[in-house]
């Protein structure tokens, strides 16, 4: 039986982003469905219902919910080629713990760069650097964070790189001169085909960026 | 080599508990290093610079922290009296539940506990929207994770032995027989489930422990205003 497989994603969303890095390393056909996240779907709040959000992956017609356990999914299933995770039990371990680490620790601040102004948008910049730099410690030489392959952790962050831009530009910085190995890094997976089609230019992020400020009164 | 494996934890960490029922379930023998979170060893310290908490594990001397992260590795270690199902499927649904849980259910009744006035109603809210969603996925079910107790029920462990004492320190009602008759189920099986019980916390140490945080806790906020 031939695979049917959906992604509910949203062009600008680092989550839906790393889906489709996944999708792609793995060389997987898939219909991808752009929701639009104030008006959403009713097949996004029918696969979703819990959190309502993208992306939502539906492999024949079964929903799976959450970016790292769709990544985590993904790998499971198409396990013939382009390993996700390592297979020593300790190295997956360790690779899950950072993932989450991105995800616990990287949204917030991020988020807190552009979608507000004043005092708390300084004290996230603070916040957003030093979690780069703890990133950038953990990184250290290593060519990906998995070491010489692509995986799990290099998947949860690289797609923050397409915002770059929109950080930078309103929290007043230069990425490269703040983490220099972590732009070397990102430039490295940018390299890769299955990142540079996933991720939308920063520029276009920058500009929908602006429109949502507006909405917000921001500007 | 003769295996060698820690678990850093405190008496009562809902989070580390999860770590000790795995071992335990699994019959993998382990030392137990208790810390007090005021005065941390500098062991756990170099073990988990991160985030400078328990539970963590020390397999042969390699550290990991995250007790979810901790319970895949064991898991995936230790393959005798699975917790997770082998479908990709499920195991996806499993990881969604327990991340489900730490992630919405817990802030939400912990913001219950600790706060007051308007702020509490709406942490009320949240937590009666989340709690439905356990009500309902334990539909046909004795344990989340089917007939037997796996990675889901272990996730939401504290449910069991710390709502309760919340509710009787707070003076408020979470669980109610009248919309979570499978919840109330659940924790009796749960708790009367062997291995579970054997490491159960003493529940008048937890009255006297989340009475003293509660009390702290208003004190401060009432310091602040």
């Amino acid at each position: 039986m031939a695979d049917e497989v959906v992604l509910l994603d949203f062009w600008p969303s680092m989550f839906g982003m790393r889906v489709r890095v996944a999708l792609a390393e793995k060389g997987i056909k898939y219909e991808s469905k752009e929701d639009d996240l104030w008006n959403k779907s009713d097949l996004l709040l029918k696969m979703n219902p819990v959190h309502k959000k993208i992306p939502v992956l539906i492999h024949n017609g079964k929903p799976v919910c959450e970016s790292l356990i769709i990544v985590q999914y993904i790998d499971e299933v198409w396990n013939d080629k382009s390993p996700l995770l390592p297979s020593d039990p300790y190295h997956r371990a360790h690779a899950k713990f950072w993932a989450d680490f991105v995800d616990q620790k990287v949204y917030g601040p991020a988020r807190k760069l552009w979608a507000i102004n004043g005092e708390e948008q300084e004290a996230a910049k603070k916040d957003f650097l030093e979690i780069y730099k703890t990133l950038e410690r953990e990184l250290g030489d290593k060519p990906y964070f998995g070491g010489e392959k692509f995986g799990l952790v290099d998947i949860a962050l690289i797609t923050f790189y397409s915002w770059f831009y929109v950080y930078e530009t309103f929290g007043k910085f230069n990425m490269e001169t703040e983490c220099p190995k972590i732009i070397a890094w990102a430039k490295r997976c940018m390299q890769k085909e299955s990142v540079a089609k996933s991720l939308p230019d920063q520029k276009k992020i920058y500009e929908s960026v602006l429109d949502l400020r507006k909405i917000r009164g921001l500007e | 080599m003769a295996e060698e494996l820690k678990v850093f934890r405190t008496w009562s960490s809902p989070f580390a508990l999860r770590v000790v029922w795995a071992l335990q379930l699994k019959g993998v023998p382990f030392e137990t290093i208790y810390e007090d979170l005021s005065n941390k060893s500098s062991l756990l310290l170099q073990y988990n610079p991160i985030y400078k908490k328990v539970p963590v594990l020390v397999h042969n001397g390699k550290p990991l922290a995250e007790s979810l992260v901790i319970l895949e590795y064991i898991e995936e270690t230790w393959k005798q009296t699975p917790l997770l199902p082998q479908d990709p499927f499920e195991r996806a649904t499993a990881r969604f539940w327990a991340r489900f849980g730490d992630d919405k259910v817990l802030p939400s009744i912990w913001n219950v506990f600790i706060k007051q006035g308007k702020e509490q109603e709406e942490a009320m809210v949240t937590a009666q929207g989340s709690l439905k969603y356990l009500e309902e996925e334990l539909r046909g079910k004795k344990f989340f994770s089917g007939e037997k107790i796996g990675l889901v029920d272990l996730a939401f462990g504290w449910i069991a032995n710390l709502v309760d004492v919340f509710e009787e320190v707070k003076g408020v009602t979470l669980i109610d027989h009248e919309n979570h008759p499978l919840l109330l189920a659940w924790k009796q099986n749960f708790m009367d489930a062997p291995i579970i019980k054997e490491s159960w916390p003493s529940r008048d140490k937890l009255i006297t422990k989340y009475h003293a945080m509660l009390e702290a806790y208003t004190a401060k906020e009432a310091a602040a205003k």
